[in-house]
């Protein structure tokens, strides 16, 4: 998707800066509870080496193809490479810990 | 007493025809409010549903691997696009766009220019679980906001989801995917959208998933099958809500044109009877049928044993019909169409003229090559492509080597019912083994036919004799008598004076004879 694939031509960088995208359509109760989960996880564990960018596609529908987004709310890590991809509310920090790569699989 | 029979049997056939037309009344005027149809475009399709898929509705399409299920579902979208009007979204979770578009293209499908032209919009899905942590409530809101963009985005009519069953492959809640796609086909219906939702066959369901549970409108059933390293694939309507169709299991084609279903026996027994007559060929042979030939868009079965004369007969009546510039299909299950020409040639009907004049056309195959509903489907497209006036099919008792004596028959019907509806007049060349006539292989198929003539020959003293005679022929008064006939270099001539003493009724009707003997 052209408008938001700057970020992808930057390398990862040994410092770990989190790029993160979180999905959502309008301002459902899922996508409120999801991004306000995120933002607590992330200050928690990302402490000044993370960015959210959140993506509502009720008012771009067109960037749902690029990312392969289906469910919603649906978290894209961007960077570090690989993508991952975690979707629901969040509500399970352990879960997004590991979908983040930041704590391995019990 | 002549005269009496014949009013007889003209009363006899008023009264057939009375009833026939009657039942027909009865059917047009049916009270019947149809649902709105969306049509696929695809041959036999739409006629056993009436005029093709339900209006804004969404249907299902489930089947095997390797039955079509992507193939009808694509052929939809490309004839809604090049021949409707209709753009269409293909939302596939199977395959990507690319590939799609080189696999459709042996059929001559473009997609590329379809998509260009904004009359065709892909969106490619892919799941691949490994990727995705699942946690907490989601749906798959995603899924309708891109479905709803690509509508929007060529102001689409028509609709695939191939195969939207992957996704329970893909995710691992399977209690949200049932209620979201619940959600999705509802939120389908108020799209004004004509979808098409394909199934994998499960065990004991029509869907591995049951999709059917959610679409309730229509559910379409493909089949593949192989009997005797034979294929043949069917499609069946299994349901569909408000409407009538047909529930036989048709047979379908997919070949270099697409796909071509086999609306046969979908029709009742309503075709025309008219009472137009049309030369055998062979003159002295109209006259053995009151006179004037057989009826137009009658089924007449020729059958004897090797060497009587079978596709003499044939030859004849394909001469006499491209004289009067009819269009002539010849079904070859035997020879190749230059053995043919040579040996009618040799006879003296040279039918190479009307070859050329684009009158005649060969269509000639091994029996083998195919399984009898393969065989039905393709003698059908061949017949919707030529449409001929008359039709040849020699031997028609060589299909039965692929198939057992009921599928032949079940099949001829199929056949023969739709040549009445076309007005084709067909003749049937019948193979029997042994020399005496009415032998079993004919009395499957016998009852089909209007007119049946048998053709024998036997061997008195040095001397090989041929001789026919008209076993029936509905709707008419005809002779009962053995000709004698021989095989000239000017065709077949009926020998004068009937001469034979093993003429099945001879004695019956001697005044009816003397009046034609000696013409």
């Amino acid at each position: 998707m052209p408008v938001f694939s700057g970020a992808t031509a930057r390398p990862a960088s040994a410092d770990q800066t989190y790029e993160l995208r979180l999905y959502v359509a309008g301002q459902t109760p899922k996508s409120v509870l999801a991004l306000a989960n995120l933002r607590q996880i992330c200050e928690e564990h990302l402490h000044g080496r993370y960015a959210i960018e959140v993506i509502d596609l009720m008012e771009n529908p067109q960037l749902a193809q690029g990312d392969q987004i289906l469910a919603l709310p649906t978290l894209v890590r961007r960077l570090p490479e690989p993508i991952k991809k975690i979707i629901g509310d969040l509500s399970n920090t352990e879960r997004v810990l590991v979908g983040l790569d930041l704590r391995v699989r019990a | 007493m002549r005269t009496a029979e014949l009013a007889a049997v003209q009363n006899v056939t008023a009264a057939i025809l009375m009833r026939c037309h009657s039942v027909r009344v009865l059917l047009e005027l049916s009270p019947r409010i149809e649902l709105p149809k969306t049509p696929t475009g695809i041959r036999g399709f739409d006629e056993i549903t009436r005029g093709g898929l339900p209006k804004d509705r969404p249907t299902l399409v489930c089947g095997g691997p390797g039955s079509g299920k992507t193939l009808l579902a694509l052929t939809f979208l490309v004839n809604g696009a090049l021949q409707f009007d209709e753009p269409g979204v293909l939302l596939t979770f199977e395959e990507n766009a690319e590939e799609m578009a080189s696999d459709v293209a042996s059929l001559g499908f473009d997609l590329r220019a379809l998509i260009e032209a904004k009359q065709l919009a892909v969106d490619y899905v892919r799941v691949e679980r490994g990727e995705i942590e699942e946690t907490g409530e989601y749906d798959l809101e995603g899924l309708f906001v891109r479905l709803g963009f690509a509508i929007r985005s060529i102001g689409a009519k028509r609709v695939v989801l191939d195969t939207i069953e992957s996704l329970f492959a893909g995710l691992k809640n399977d209690a949200i995917l049932r209620s979201e796609l619940r959600r999705l086909f509802g939120w389908l219906k108020q799209q004004g959208v004509t979808a098409v939702i394909t199934g994998e066959r499960g065990e004991g369901l029509l869907t591995r998933q049951g999709l059917e549970e959610y679409i309730s409108d229509a559910v379409v059933l493909l089949d593949h099958r192989v009997h005797d390293q034979v294929s043949t694939r069917r499609l069946r309507v299994v349901k569909y809500r408000g409407s009538y169709h047909g529930t036989n299991e048709y047979p379908f084609l997919i070949n270099a044109d697409g796909i071509s279903v086999l609306p046969v026996s979908s029709m009742a027994l309503q075709h025309d009877a008219p009472l137009e007559r049309v030369s055998s060929g062979v003159a002295r042979l109209d006259e053995m049928l009151s006179g004037q030939g057989y009826y137009r868009g009658s089924t007449i079965l020729v059958s004897g044993a090797a060497g009587t004369g079978k596709t003499s007969m044939g030859a004849h009546f394909l001469d006499a019909a491209c004289r009067r510039g009819e269009r002539c299909l010849y079904f070859l299950f035997e020879e190749s169409p230059r053995q043919l020409l040579r040996n009618m040639r040799s006879i003296g009907i040279d039918l190479e003229p009307w070859v050329a004049a684009g009158l005649l056309q060969f269509h000639a195959d091994r029996p083998s090559r195919y399984g009898l509903e393969t065989h039905l489907a393709s003698m059908h497209n061949v017949v919707a492509d030529f449409k001929p006036i008359v039709t040849v099919i020699d031997p028609v008792t060589n299909l039965m080597t692929v198939g057992t004596s009921a599928d032949v028959q079940a099949m001829l019907t199929r056949l023969i019912d739709h040549l009445k509806t076309e007005n084709v007049t067909a003749m049937m060349a019948s193979l029997t083994p042994g020399p005496q006539a009415g032998d079993r292989t004919d009395s499957t198929i016998s009852s089909l036919m209007d007119t049946w003539i048998v053709l024998a020959n036997e061997d008195i003293g040095n001397r090989h004799r041929r001789g026919m005679y008209v076993l029936k022929s509905r709707g008419m008064a005809h002779s009962n008598e053995l000709h004698e006939f021989a095989l000239t270099d000017h065709g077949l001539r009926v020998l004068n004076g009937s001469g034979e003493p093993h003429g099945p009724s001879h004695e019956c009707l001697p005044e009816r004879e003397a009046s034609h003997a000696g013409v």
